[in-house]
């Protein structure tokens, strides 16, 4: 059995609720850093750890927190983003819902850390019934003077609020998110200023994903060193990963970072194996804007050695053979996906929440959903594929924001794995009109017949 | 048309709302707010319904109007009384939402965007819900309805019909 952390407490009865929550030593971290800790000290704990960002860019947490401006006179704040909606990611649901506490006291701890009065968890609109249970958490919490004025008797006060969205993915880039608590439209800010300066109403603010400020209570419990020596070297602690796809058991797994990809495919601890006994295709590792990998390339890198869960392992082999943990969105393609389709899908999934600031990325995405509606629809053309690699070409790195990025990388990768079946589309025209070609006859490339 | 106003109880929601932010920065409440104006007011905002809210936020209209469209939550024409929002996104895909979406346009009569004559359902194809593992999947109002099958998506149906109910999120 793997470790955990997060979840350790997932099926433990009525532990939604503040008293079992409590029985099973919740709140003992936010007593002990606000009790007999000073704020940096419960960062340089974190930094200890070596926590990274779980919301997808996996960017050092404690450091992030020591760029906030203590200088300004300002209010500081403290944002949760809970806007959840990578393609493939549901690992913050599963833990808001299931064991809401664990954000709350993560939300306590790390404002204190980071000196904020007010913060704020935004949440996406679609997660309306989630936002009530963590309401309830909130209100249990204010009941038993867990926030509020004077926590623990102590000088510090905190008032944490939920915000809901109304609906856009890009509300999850952390500026876009900041504009929309501010009541407008999610358009992403030019940066610099990062919100460590100017942020919330132009003030310094931290945003951080659920599962990185869900983390830090057992960090504060277990000491940084000590969560530092779970994982493998810069890829520290566990990882909730939200498996979906064609596999025997989708869900969401708390996974210690290091574990073998094909231990978390095949073994029935996590994913099961593929369905069916069907054969492994593809697999997209963090969440719909990584690249995709074909199935020589997932459980061994291109080296040969074998792929771990970590930041360094996925993204071995940069992108010609690699793909990035991301947000921990694991989706599992068997031989019956058309990749064509689901590149598809996904295109017109980021032209649909392009905000529309940039034209590379507003034009861009569309012109490559089109594209792709052409291939997959039999009225693609060679060209179409190498025109695909172009607009993706032009849109990456022009843009204010990494939507941008995210959404030329899906149909690179593909289209760097798996020519040939894009190919395939513009030569047998009448044989994919039938939505589900693969499910009747699997695509065999030269690649996988040799491997 | 009558006065639109909010009902006592929804104005005490919104008061409480307001208090969440800082002096002066109450244009913060709007989204919650407008999700609250959309349940009051038959499941869509009209522009008569934005401008109420932007006078209780004391902002202009246009900030209201612009933040409405950009959302996809808001619903700017009348909707049937239940939305159905089925995920379309990869992931779904994988799993069968193709079919059910042809199931229900097959069963409802209707095609993705449109209403039943009745008024009782409109279809609609949105993006990933955080959801993906428990593919295919619908949600309605605040609910969501996942492993759907065509059996299950027969039962909703008739829930539905049965209950007779405004899907509202909130
Ligand atoms: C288009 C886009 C969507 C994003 N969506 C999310 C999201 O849903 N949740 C999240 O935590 N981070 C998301 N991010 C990353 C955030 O911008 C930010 O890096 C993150 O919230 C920081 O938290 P972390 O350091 O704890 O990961 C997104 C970024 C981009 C560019
Ligand atoms: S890259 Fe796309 S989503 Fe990001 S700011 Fe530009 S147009 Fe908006
Ligand atoms: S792809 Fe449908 S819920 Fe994620």
């Amino acid at each position: 059995m793997g470790r955990k952390i997060l979840l350790e407490h997932e099926n433990v009865p009525g532990i939604e609720t503040l008293e079992v929550y409590r029985k099973m030593g919740g709140y003992r971290a936010a007593e002990k850093a606000i009790k007999s800790m000073a704020p940096d000290d419960v960062t340089e704990e974190v930094k200890k750890a070596g926590l990274r960002g779980r919301g997808g860019a996996g960017f050092p947490a404690g450091m992030k927190w020591s760029f906030i401006d203590k200088k300004s006179d300002k209010p500081r704040y403290l944002v949760c983003n809970a806007d959840e909606s990578e393609p493939g990611t549901f690992k913050d649901r599963y833990l808001m819902e299931k064991i809401p506490h664990a954000l709350v006291e993560g939300m306590i701890v790390s404002s204190y850390a980071l000196g904020a009065k007010t913060s704020y968890i935004y949440i996406r609109g679609e997660y309306f019934y989630v936002l009530r249970i963590l309401e309830k958490a909130i209100a249990e919490a204010y009941e038993a003077g867990l926030l509020g004025k004077n926590i623990f008797g102590t000088d510090y006060s905190l008032d944490l609020y939920v915000q809901i969205g109304g609906g856009a993915y890009i509300c999850g880039e952390e500026t876009a998110l900041l504009e929309s608590l501010e009541g407008k439209r999610g358009n992403p800010r030019m940066k610099p200023p990062f919100p460590a300066i100017s942020g919330l109403y132009a003030s310094p603010t931290v945003v951080n994903n659920v599962e990185t400020i869900a983390a830090v209570p057992h960090i504060v419990n277990m000491s940084g060193d000590e969560y530092a020596k779970i994982g493998i070297e810069r890829s520290t602690g566990t990882k909730l990963i939200s498996a979906s796809g064609h596999i025997n058991k989708p869900g969401v797994y708390e996974i210690e970072l290091g574990l073998p990809v094909e231990e978390f495919i095949y073994s029935d601890e996590y994913c099961g194996g593929i369905k069916d006994g069907r054969k492994l295709k593809a697999m997209i590792a963090g969440g719909s804007s990584v690249p995709i990998l074909p199935a020589h390339l997932i459980t061994k890198t291109a080296n040969g050695d074998a792929r771990l869960m970590t930041y360094e392992s996925l993204s071995d082999g940069g992108f010609a053979s690699g793909t990035m943990l991301g947000s921990g969105g694991f989706i599992i393609m068997d031989e019956t996906a058309c990749i064509v389709r689901h590149t598809w899908t996904l295109a017109r999934f980021y032209h649909h929440e392009s905000c529309g600031q940039c034209s590379p990325c507003r034009e861009g995405t569309g012109w490559m959903e089109k594209v792709l509606h052409r291939i997959e629809h039999g009225h693609g053309t060679m060209k179409d594929i190498d025109l695909l690699v172009d607009i993706s070409k032009k849109i990456e790195g022009n843009t204010i924001c990494p939507l941008g990025d995210a959404a030329a990388w899906p149909v690179a990768s593909a289209i760097r794995h798996f020519r040939e079946e894009f190919e395939y589309h513009v030569l047998n025209p009448e044989k994919i009109k039938d939505p589900k070609h693969f499910e009747k006859e699997p695509f065999v490339s030269s690649v996988t017949q040799n491997a | 048309m009558s006065e639109i106003a909010f009902s006592a109880e929804a104005m005490e929601v919104v008061k409480k709302i307001i208090k969440r932010y800082p002096e002066g920065r109450q244009k913060s409440a709007l989204l919650p707010v407008l999700h609250v104006a959309q349940a009051e007011f038959d499941g869509w905002l009209s522009p008569e319904v934005m401008d109420y809210v932007a006078s209780i936020l004391e902002i202009k209209p246009i900030e209201v109007y612009e933040v409405a469209s950009f959302y996809t939550m808001y619903n700017l024409q009348p909707v049937g009384k239940c939305l159905l929002e089925v995920c379309q996104t990869g992931p779904c895909m994988l799993n069968g939402a193709d079919d059910l979406v042809a199931y229900l346009e097959n069963k409802l009569n209707i095609k993705v965007g449109e209403t039943t004559t009745d008024g009782m359902f409109t279809l609609k194809t949105v993006e990933c819900l955080g959801s993906c593992g428990t593919a295919p999947m619908l949600q309605c109002g605040a609910d969501y309805h996942e492993n759907l099958t065509n059996e299950k998506a027969d039962a909703l149906i008739e829930k539905l019909r049965t209950d007779n109910k405004r899907s509202r999120y909130c």
